[in-house]
């Protein structure tokens, strides 16, 4: 065995076994539902392991399986025609929405972003800033809302794209997307509207008929689905290009062999959704506020991050606690089985903590002291009165080492 | 979230950051310092109890950081303990990170921390007293790097403001 194996061998051995696991770190790679799963083995072994565009059984099976999942999708938006696109995930779809537009630019040579977008959306508007493209940063308020004044004066005869999450994924601030999309078509009609609402499907109902977009990106593990897809619904008027090249299967925007399995997996995820989306929701925003107040009543010096109630995502709680560096947490905490994560900088080179959190106007002792959580339909109440306990004294025992004294 | 590297811990860090050795504040320490600060996300406090020989007698710390940054205070601790205070500013962030089984690089600063923190305890240590030849003048490496860290975070988080 390498020496790296052996020392992550120890490190797993050395973990013991707790009482409960709760994994509530869905934002980085999530839980996937049991029946998603099924279908993904079904599809491998039984049907529709074929290339869905070739002409044999085995090949239509396939096909039939990604025009399921994009019916699905299409439901969940409300909308009857446009076109989505499969990729190997949310960041990839992000990608694919910028870069496949800007290649059309000619006169019109600026993006404008918001300063708390995912960093799928954010490095691919640097990386065009340092080719020549014009960037805007819209300012956010302390709960992560847009400054719409800010985004009317950015918009102007030369932005080509206008693109914000319809939910921020680190501390579930649920934009007025309604209004954003209004004060940009007012201000210039011909500016594209691209949202990141990997964070927002299956959190509340998403209506495209009355949101008019252009593009929207969506990740499959974010719906409870398996890792490795994402897709990109494009309206049907909107023309992008694809940003990689080569053999065409069943879509136009990307090449290769699309991961029917997976996308099998992601259908039964949405169909899950679609189904049982109330009762999801509902428990989903149960547990979401039981596990705030918990955490807010019961700990000393802990502060939410982002909204609360309706404006804020059923499944987001993000809490800072002081004078508590978050990696050293969620170490702690995965010795006691809670599997979460921490926006603090300590596992980069910068010192710099999340960019959102300090968007909205945390100092850096709060942002590096942040614990982001997501509940998904698959959670209990044990698990909630769980975590809150293995919390409680997690959060005792890295003070208890600290110098700050709290 | 920002970017994240995966860190295979050697399981003698975890182990220290489970069960650290000389943790808390000492009451009775000849000299103490303190390396970071609460912005940086990284901050170590060390306490050294040293006799009339310039030895060591005993040494703790406090930490506000990473599991390494635990990891690597504590490391020290026990590496300073019946050294001379000359032995022990030979100490490098690298014999930390040895001893610890090897650090991930992303956390090499922690060490390079620890070791800030504890040459300036022994800096102040002979603030009033007769300066020994083995005492530099100018920093070392792990206290120009400490100040770094200081002075970056101190420019970064006034920006914001």
């Amino acid at each position: 065995m390498g020496e790296v194996s052996r020392s992550v061998k120890d490190l797993l051995e050395s973990h013991g076994k707790p009482l409960r696991e709760v994994y509530l770190d869905s934002e980085n790679s999530g839980l996937i539902f049991p029946e998603a799963l099924e279908e993904m083995v079904r599809t491998y072994r039984d049907y529709g392991y074929g290339h869905p565009s070739i002409t044999h059984k085995k090949g239509w099976e396939a096909y039939e399986i990604i025009h399921k999942a994009t019916d699905t999708l299409m439901r969940l938006l409300g909308v009857e025609e446009g076109e989505v696109t499969y990729t190997h995930g949310g960041t990839e779809a992000n990608n694919l929405a910028i870069r496949g537009l800007v290649q059309h630019a000619r006169e019109r040579r600026k993006i404008v972003y918001s300063s708390i977008e995912h960093l799928s959306v954010k490095f691919p508007a640097e990386r065009l800033q340092k080719e020549g493209f014009k960037v805007a940063e819209i300012p956010v308020d302390k709960e992560g809302f847009i400054d719409i004044d800010a985004l009317r004066r950015e918009v102007d005869k030369e932005t080509l794209l206008v693109s914000i999450a319809w939910v921020n994924h680190e501390v579930g601030t649920i934009q007025d997307l309604r209004s954003i999309v209004e004060t940009v078509r007012d201000k210039d009609s011909e500016v594209y509207i691209h949202t990141d609402t990997c964070d927002a499907l299956g959190r509340f109902k998403l209506d495209f008929r009355k949101v008019d977009v252009d593009l929207a990106s969506f990740s499959s593990h974010k719906v409870y689905g398996p890792k490795g897809v994402g897709m990109l619904y494009c309206k049907p008027e909107v023309r992008i290009y694809p940003i990689i090249y080569g053999q065409l299967s069943t879509q136009e925007l990307w090449p290769g062999v699309e991961n029917v399995p997976a996308i099998a997996g992601l259908y039964r995820s949405l169909e899950n959704i679609e189904r049982n989306f109330e009762n999801y929701v509902d428990n989903m925003r149960r547990l979401r506020d039981k596990l705030i107040k918990s955490i807010l009543t019961s700990v000393k010096d802990s502060i939410l991050n982002g909204p609360r109630g309706d404006r804020r995502a059923v499944d987001n709680v993000n809490v800072s606690f002081l004078g508590c560096e978050g990696e050293a947490l969620t170490v702690e905490l995965s010795l006691r089985g809670v599997y979460v994560s921490s926006a603090s900088a300590c596992t980069s080179r910068t010192l710099i903590p999340s960019h959102v959190l300090i968007a909205i106007g945390r100092d850096y002792e709060a942002a590096h002291g942040s614990l982001l959580m997501k509940i998904t339909p698959m959670h209990s109440d044990e698990d909630i009165d769980y975590t809150v306990e293995q919390i409680l004294e997690a959060v005792d025992r890295i003070r208890s080492i600290s110098p700050l004294r709290r | 979230m920002s970017s994240r590297i995966p860190l295979p811990y050697s399981s003698r860090v975890l182990e220290l950051f489970k069960n650290p050795k000389n943790l808390g504040r000492m009451e009775d320490a000849s000299i103490s310092a303190v390396a970071g600060s609460p912005a940086c996300g990284d901050m170590i406090a060390i306490y050294l109890k040293i006799d009339d020989n310039q030895v060591i007698e005993k040494a703790s710390f406090e930490s506000y950081g990473c599991a390494a940054n635990i990891a690597a205070s504590s490391i020290l601790t026990e590496m300073v303990k019946g050294k001379k205070l000359e032995d022990a500013w030979k100490i490098s962030w690298r014999d930390i990170s040895d001893e610890l089984g090897g650090l991930p690089s992303v956390k090499h600063h922690c060490g390079v921390l620890a070791v800030g923190a504890l040459r300036r305890a022994i800096r102040e240590y002979f603030k009033n007293r007769e300066k020994p030849s083995w005492l530099p003048d100018t920093l070392t490496l792990e206290e120009k790097q400490a100040l770094e860290e200081e002075k970056l975070i101190e420019v970064l988080s006034k920006r914001l403001k």
